[in-house]
């Protein structure tokens, strides 16, 4: 179809079709508040998540504890809060990381080639090859009393390799196409056709993978959190909320469903999300999830 | 051809041998067996601690080099170690990947067969309300952490117990392990009652299942609806749903394969949540228990075990895609 | 009128859903198809004939929404149930596609989807339908056919998968077989070979075709009547002759003007249709082609004109114009209503060749590639003899055209050249320069000189970057400062006739003919000396190409261009090269002035690219002797001994005694002049000119 030439940029195409997606909105708005109030809330409430109170052990929700409160008396709500701070932020920086080290390993290998591709291609399989969370769980006393950066770094170093494929499989199709032989027919060099050409052209794809990975790595660190081996004490997250009253779940439910609810909303949200912008950049693909 | 199958075997041996290495240096070096000695009552003397450990090879004043010598040795040998409870290593996972398997096969059946089935009606059906039931099933039940699945799945079960009255000795459903002790396992009662145990199991493992091959297989019929070879079917005279069943699903059977020959062939290295949550003691426990245990021998074992099941799904799936796809053979 | 019209169809409108608003894909279409006749229906991408086609067999997407009626021997299909319509696809209407490959199953074997055919309709045993199967594949000209039968599609060479089509749609020996665009996927020997069978196919069901193309050729040579399509309408149809010889309507008449004629040379002057065609989204009232028309008035603004009939041709004629009763009275032709450039002077009567620098020479250019085998266990099989042997030279200000069919290694050729590596074998010398020994710092220089314009500008342009960026990387790369690029870009884009306003847009806003000069000037960013085109033409639509070449053929006088101008497409190569070089099977076949090589080919397979090339006039068409190549391209990792060619070839298969024979199969023809001129080579041991036009 020869349509009349369309003048809106791309990517003012994919955000008013992004917006036009209603679920996806509304993912995206719950993403938003969840973050809003994860951040904000403890701003503004009585009890903090490191505070007990002695007067209320085993709480059931009331108007002082809105999510009733621990056997030790501490509040359910700013738990749940302070957990949902750190599994934000697990699933955030550890989907910007394992993505960008996607795109640049799987880019790289494809681009250059031969022994370069041999060796990210080695290193793939390898991790591949092991079982991750033994590994992380294995490294998890290491991450007592330091910072969860390495936690997630690590979580990113297991969650990298199949979208690295994707990319170098894109990047060995790009390479052949005729816009990059032209720049490298110009003189052109090998790194910045990367960066200018090739990264830019599979963007979709990495923005999407990034939302997906979000969620997938917010239900990674729950999976372990929840044998101990994620988040550490005094550190909190809904991984170890969950792995700490799962027992309670039949008995103060509060403690258990509370934190669950919100981690499922959350990860629902993500999900909306990274489902909506598959469909905005590629209206004809149908919509996945994963 | 002979050679260049042989290049790559030699390639993956290569990669569970690095693998597995890599996965005993850790451990021997990040765990600490010697904790399990320590905080009895009386503290046993340091040199029976010593000697206990060095009859398990987890001392860890050996260097760690010497170890794994003696590791590996044994390893070549086919023998994986001992556990720290003095078990072999072998046997645990001989005696564990059945009971995986046994927890796994009827979930994975049945989510595989019923999600496929879904996902291909749903695609046909777009925007009906299967296809949007279909999609909201798969969007929450993926959303759930499996830990939180089985959770609810098990009290869900405990609460029907008690609804219907089991609240004695006999249960309609049972939550935890995968028989009652004592029942003679051949007997009619004996396979109800390993029924009943795996109900709740099997419904965790088959939701999730039917989630994901659900919206995959959705998407794999969506890309086949809109393609030129079922335009010729009809073009040809089939009729739309002949057209469909005949050319359609049986293509889009096709980039499903792949996750079919890794759940298959990952049966036995189990499902640990599921397996921890309703009391199985499978390889997923073992993973889990390796851990916590200190269990330097266990941990390696077990990449080891896994490693080698992953590369025969990776087999299994090349094979199964060429049995499928006349594109692929050669 | 003769025969009652086995199909009618009657104001037939559909509408698309599109991301931007319903689609008026075809509107209000009339026509009918009699018995046994071929109605071939002609348009550019866009124009609505496929579309049209899929409605009458109700294979449109559900969104589609279907107004008109079709009636196909008097019942209505429009509003059938599935189960009725099933009855009469296949049986009656047989289609076949345009892309063969994607259009068969790829899991069943190209047997089975026959046999399929003939049991959906037929009870007999599946024995018995194989069978059934195996004699049509013989029929449309398979080699073993019952060995081939069990082939999977993708074990099929493109021509073969076509032939399958062909015999799937006349299993049932059907009325009317439409055929949507049959050959635009392939070679033009194999497009022969497959008109060939379509025309058999005919003989033999004694089915109604109706054929669309763009290939204004293929018509003139297959249709006894044709319709015109033009944004969603039939705007001019008749019989051939009418449509050809007395069009009335300017799109028509433009249309016929923009197509270089390989019976023409170069001093057939080019008339493009400036702009492109309305979008079908909301189209303004009164006459599509309004925008682009040199006749319009006022009125066209406002009334769409309706089909009227042309009082002078022969009956059935009719064309959608306002002024095609003044059109019919003054007898316009092309060049009457489009304003076309003067045809360009031959530059080769000035210095003898010789005395010209060279630009580019290869020597002896070998170029061999692994075969590798096997989607899971990857290994090598065999060697691919890619590029075996060529050598020309190019002169400053010369055109050289390389053409032969794809397979036959000329895109490998220009990649060697451009790599600016060191080949497998022979010698490369860009500007004077070896690139088996200059450094990485020469090597760079020389890209400056040295620019492509790649065949699909869409591809060939950055969708990310807008169009100053594209224009500006080499500059950038080339270390222009940054203060120029600004002025350097506009200055570009006024050179390919292109606005400054658009270096601020992306190449999606942009219509084909635009990116291909985007990409024009890409190239010559860098003042080039030599480009290498490849297929620069062959993606886009027919109206918009004569724009390009005219802009090709200006620019290299402007700026004393060299070119080496590769296609697969002979007849734009006639119209722009100076010489030509005919390659097959990783060798050259033929090389010389093209004026020699096209009206007197020496060598046996131009004379068969020559005769396979459809020509856009129908006398010339019906009278013309054919030569049709068998089979396929041979494998080129196990090419033939001694004559590559000789597998294929009508004079060794026809002409040639036993022992002639011997000398072909043992010894390989070297190039050299045997026919004429010392500057017309040709590598066949018995080569006799031959006039093929």
């Amino acid at each position: 179809m020869t349509a009349e030439p369309d003048v809106t940029s791309r990517g003012q195409l994919v955000l008013r079709r992004f917006l036009r997606r209603r679920l996806a909105m509304l993912g995206f708005t719950i993403v938003l508040v969840l973050f809003a109030i994860a951040y904000l809330s403890p701003l503004f409430v009585a009890w903090q998540y490191d505070e007990l109170d002695a007067s209320a052990f085993l709480s059931p929700p009331t108007g002082e504890h809105w999510f009733g409160t621990t056997q030790n008396g501490f509040d359910m709500f700013a738990l749940t809060m302070r957990g949902m701070q750190k599994s934000l932020v697990v699933g955030l920086v550890g989907a910007v990381l394992s993505t960008a080290l996607a795109a640049i390993a799987g880019a790289f290998a494809g681009y250059f080639g031969r022994i370069l591709n041999a060796a990210i291609s080695a290193v793939m399989d390898l991790l591949l090859v092991l079982p991750g969370f033994l590994i992380v769980a294995i490294l998890s006393p290491l991450f007592q009393g330091r910072t969860w950066l390495f936690f997630v770094l690590l979580l990113a170093a297991f969650q990298w390799m199949i979208t690295a494929r994707i990319v170098r499989g894109m990047t060995l199709s790009l390479k052949e196409r005729e816009f990059v032989q032209a720049a490298r027919f110009m003189g052109v060099p090998g790194w910045k056709i990367i960066f200018r050409h090739i990264l830019p052209n599979m963007a979709s794809l990495l923005i999407i993978d990034a939302t997906v990975n979000v969620s997938s790595l917010i239900l990674a660190e729950v999976g372990l959190s929840f044998f101990g081996f994620g988040i550490q004490p005094p550190d909190v997250s809904l991984g170890t909320l969950i792995g700490n009253y799962s027992n309670a779940a039949l008995t103060f439910w509060w403690q258990f469903y509370l934190p669950a609810g919100f981690l499922v909303l959350l990860v629902l949200a993500v999900n909306l999300v990274g489902d909506g912008l598959r469909d905005a950049f590629d209206p004809n693909a149908p919509s996945r999830v994963t | 051809m002979i050679s260049f199958l042989l290049r790559r075997l030699a390639y993956l041996a290569l990669l569970v041998l690095v693998a597995t290495s890599a996965a005993y240096f850790l451990a021997a070096t990040q765990l600490n067996p010697r904790s399990r000695y320590e905080g009895r009552n009386p503290p046993p003397p340091a040199a029976v601690v010593d000697a206990a450990l060095d009859a398990l090879n987890l001392n860890d004043r050996t260097p760690v080099l010497e170890r794994f010598a003696r590791w590996s040795t044994g390893v070549f040998h086919g023998d994986l170690g001992r556990t720290v409870d003095n078990t072999s290593v072998n046997e645990e996972i001989d005696r564990r990947m059945w009971v995986s398997l046994r927890l796994m096969l009827l979930g994975a059946i049945l989510g595989s067969a019923l999600g496929v089935a879904g996902g291909a009606y749903a695609a046909v059906k777009q925007y009906q309300k299967f296809d949007h039931v279909l999609t909201v099933f798969s969007f929450v039940i993926l959303s759930i952490p499996t830990v939180v699945l089985a959770v609810l799945y098990k009290n869900a079960g405990i609460g029907l117990n008690n609804l219907l009255g089991f609240t004695g000795e006999t249960k309609l459903l049972y939550t935890t392990g995968e028989m009652t002790p004592g029942l003679d396992p051949w007997t009619g009662a004996g396979i109800m009652d390993r029924m009943a145990h795996l109900i709740l199991p099997t419904l965790v493992l088959a939701s999730i299942s039917i989630a994901f091959y659900g919206r995959y297989q959705r998407n794999a019929m969506l890309d086949i609806l809109g393609s030129d070879f079922l335009r010729t079917a009809q073009a040809k005279g089939l009729p739309r749903s002949r057209a469909l069943i005949r050319h359609g699903l049986r293509t889009a059977l096709i980039p499903m394969v792949t996750f079919f020959a890794y759940q298959f062939a990952l049966l036995f290295v189990g499902a640990t949540f599921t397996e921890k949550i309703f009391g199985w003691h499978g390889m997923g426990e073992y993973f889990v228990n390796s851990v916590t245990g200190q269990d330097v021998n266990s941990v390696a074992g077990v990449t080891l075990f896994v490693a080698i099941l992953v590369l025969i799904a990776g087999f299994l799936a090349d094979v199964a895609y060429a049995a499928l796809d006349p594109r692929v053979r050669v | 009128m003769e025969a009652a019209p086995i199909l009618q169809v009657r104001d037939l409108s559909v509408t698309l859903d599109s991301e931007a608003g319903p689609v008026l894909a075809v509107r209000s279409v009339s026509y009918s198809v009699r018995p046994g006749e071929v109605f071939g229906i002609v348009g550019e991408s866009g124009s609505g004939k496929s579309v049209s086609s899929l409605a009458v067999m109700s294979l449109l997407p559900s969104h589609a929404r279907i107004r008109g009626s079709v009636l196909f021997r008097g019942q209505e299909l429009l509003g059938q149930s599935d189960r009725a319509l099933s009855r009469i696809r296949g049986r009656r209407i047989a289609m076949v596609f345009q892309d063969p490959l994607s259009a068969l199953t790829p899991v069943y074997s190209v047997g089975d989807q026959i046999a399929e055919a003939i049991l959906v309709h037929e009870s007999m045993s599946r024995e018995a339908a194989t069978e059934r199967a195996v004699e049509l594949l013989a029929l449309v000209g398979i080699p073993s056919p019952r060995h081939r039968a069990t082939a999977f599609p993708h074990e099929f060479s493109g021509g073969m998968r076509q032939r399958a089509m062909i015999a799937m749609a006349i299993a049932n020996r059907p009325d009317l077989i439409i055929a949507d665009e049959p050959t635009t996927a392939l070679d033009v020997t194999i497009q022969a070979q497959i008109l060939q069978v379509l025309r058999t196919a005919q003989e033999v069901t004694g089915a109604a075709i109706i054929l669309i193309t763009h290939d204004m050729g293929i018509i003139a040579g297959m249709a006894d009547r044709v319709g015109v399509m033009y944004a969603g309408k039939l705007v001019e149809t008749g019989s051939v002759d009418d449509v050809f010889y007395r069009a009335r309507m300017p799109y028509t008449l433009g249309l016929l003007g923009s197509i270089p004629r390989l019976d023409r040379g170069t001093h057939q002057a080019l008339t493009p249709i400036e702009g492109t065609p309305p979008s079908l989204v909301d189209l303004p009232p009164g006459c599509p082609f309004e925008s682009r028309c040199p006749l319009r008035i006022p009125s066209c603004r406002e009334v769409e004109p309706p089909l009227l009939e042309m009082a002078a041709s022969g009956p059935g004629h009719l064309a959608a114009c306002h002024r095609s009763a003044e059109v019919e009275r003054r007898d316009l032709k092309s060049a009457d209503v489009f304003p076309a450039p003067p045809p360009h002077a031959s530059d080769r009567d000035g210095a003898p060749r010789a005395e010209l620098d060279q630009v580019l020479e290869v020597q002896d250019l070998v170029k061999h590639f692994p075969l590798v085998k096997g989607a899971i266990l990857r290994r090598r099989v065999g060697t691919v003899h890619a590029v075996d042997g060529i050598s020309f030279d190019i002169r400053r200000g010369e055109t050289l055209g390389l053409v032969g069919e794809s397979g036959c290694g000329k895109t490998t050729a220009i990649m060697e050249i451009l790599n600016l590596l060191a080949p497998t074998s022979g010698r490369i010398v860009v500007f004077g320069r070896d690139t088996a020994n200059i450094t990485h710092r020469e090597r760079f220089e020389t890209r400056r000189d040295l620019q492509v314009v790649f065949q699909d500008p869409m591809a060939s342009l950055d969708p990310r970057l807008p169009v100053h960026d594209i224009l500006a990387e080499p500059l950038e790369a080339h270390g222009v400062p940054a203060v120029e690029h600004s002025a350097r870009v506009r200055e570009l884009l006024r050179l390919v006739g292109l606005e400054p306003q658009h270096a601020s847009r992306y190449p999606q806003a942009l219509s084909g003919g635009q990116r291909q000069r985007v990409g024009i000037a890409r190239a010559l960013a860098l003042e080039p000396r030599l480009l290498v085109l490849d297929e620069p033409v062959s993606s886009l639509d027919v109206s918009i190409r004569a724009g390009v070449i005219n802009l090709l053929e200006q620019l290299k006088k402007e700026l004393g261009l060299s070119y080496l101008f590769v296609a697969h497409d002979l007849s734009v190569v006639r119209h722009i090269a100076d010489r030509v070089a005919v390659m097959y099977l990783g060798r050259f076949v033929e090389i010389g002035a093209v004026d020699d090589v096209f009206d007197r080919p020496a060598h046996p397979y131009t004379q068969a690219l020559l005769s396979a090339i459809p020509l856009p006039d129908p006398v010339k068409e019906r009278t013309r002797t054919r030569i049709v190549l068998e089979g396929d391209l041979p494998d080129p990792s196990d090419p033939p001994t001694g004559c590559r060619f000789r597998t294929r070839c009508q004079k060794f298969s026809g002409e040639l005694a036993d022992a002639a024979r011997r000398r072909c199969i043992e010894e390989q023809p070297a190039l050299a002049a045997r026919t004429g001129g010392p500057d017309h080579l040709d590598a066949c041991h018995y080569a006799v000119t031959a006039s093929v036009l």
